[in-house]
């Protein structure tokens, strides 16, 4: 019998319509079908969620922590990019 | 009538319960974490279903009797769980097969029962329901992964079957109390449901490459309250606290 563990899924919920879906962990499953009934029970028990996604976490890619000089600092300087200097209304929300 | 419905009553929350209280016993025990709670999810379910007809079979009963007098201090033979509830949890194979042999049965009684002249038992019924789906959904997958799966998990589906099969008639024989009452439209008709819920087994049986076994004599007596050896082992866990300190609350 193989000993070989089941692959690890990453978690992503929807907790209302209309929301994004949010990363909420990780779990073990045999395939995707499994992934979703066990992310049902693990993660929705509460309330949590109206929709669940599952990945594969070997199918993400992360970009690197030594990286993040080149990846984000060149950002830091360029506050033009940012659009903090215009007046928004106060009932726009969200932004 | 009031006698009879009391019976089928507590019939149905008994096999809430001691089911419920047989799958919780895999709480902190189960094969990997996720399964673990699973299982555990559905022990849950399962024990509240029982609550809420505990609840109308205190109303029932009348006597200032309440939710908690029925599983704490009725003795074994006043259960009325089929025998197959009580059956142990052996190993994964086995609990998964009890579970869908169940269930199976449970999701199509619960879908007739919803339409129950008895608005109480039918209100129950539509609430349960959804559980119910959900846990069908779970045994039939697990039934297919493992009796499809490698040659030693066929092989453990396989012997679990033909030790619980034996179990299955008495799901869709009905006891006397059960017959009086389906004159009144209050009780499921199990003959009508039976067709539906051997065509699900066949069909899950297939997909998972196991076979039923053939046998002609079902093992029966738990709706009648004569049970195996396994309901004294389990109340004796279920009812110590009650038991030992008569009254107690915390």
């Amino acid at each position: 019998m193989s000993k070989k563990n089941w692959p690890l899924w990453e978690i992503f919920i929807r907790s209302k319509q209309g929301l994004n879906h949010k990363h909420v962990g990780s779990l073990h499953a045999a395939d995707a079908e499994m992934a979703l009934e066990n992310a049902r029970d693990v993660y929705t028990r509460r309330q949590e969620g109206v929709s669940i996604w599952v990945v594969e976490s070997e199918h993400i890619t992360a970009s690197n922590p030594e990286d993040a000089d080149a990846f984000y600092e060149p950002a830091n300087d360029k506050v033009y990019r940012h659009p903090t200097f215009y007046d928004l209304p106060d009932n726009v929300k969200h932004i | 009538m009031k006698e009879n419905l009391l019976k089928y009553t507590l019939h149905l929350a008994d096999n809430a319960l001691i089911l419920g209280h047989r799958l919780s016993e895999w709480c902190g025990h189960g094969p990997v974490l996720e399964q673990d709670i699973a299982l555990t999810n559905i022990a849950l379910d399962l024990v509240g279903q029982a609550r809420n007809l505990y609840q109308y079979a205190a109303e029932i009963s009348g006597d200032g009797k309440t939710e908690d007098d029925f599983p704490y201090l009725r003795k074994e033979n006043e259960f009325r769980n089929v025998l197959l509830t009580e059956y142990p949890n052996e190993d994964f194979a086995y609990t998964i097969v009890r579970q869908f042999l169940y269930d199976s049965y449970n999701f199509y009684f619960y879908n007739e029962l919803k339409n129950s002249s008895d608005k109480r038992l039918a209100a129950i019924a539509e609430k349960s329901l959804k559980e119910i789906t959900y846990h069908l959904r779970f045994s039939s997958e697990w039934m297919i992964r493992l009796g499809d799966g490698t040659e030693v998990s066929h092989e453990k589906m396989q012997n679990a079957l033909e030790d619980l099969y034996p179990f299955w008639g008495e799901l869709v024989q009905a006891e006397d109390y059960e017959t009086a009452l389906l004159a009144f439209g209050v009780s499921v008709d199990l003959n009508k449901i039976k067709p539906g819920i051997e065509a699900k087994v066949k069909e899950i049986m297939e997909k998972a490459t196991l076979k039923l076994p053939e046998i002609s004599w079902f093992q029966s007596g738990g709706k009648k309250g004569h049970h195996t050896e396994q309901l004294g082992f389990i109340l004796t866990d279920l009812q110590y606290l009650q038991r030992t300190y008569p009254g107690a609350e915390w």
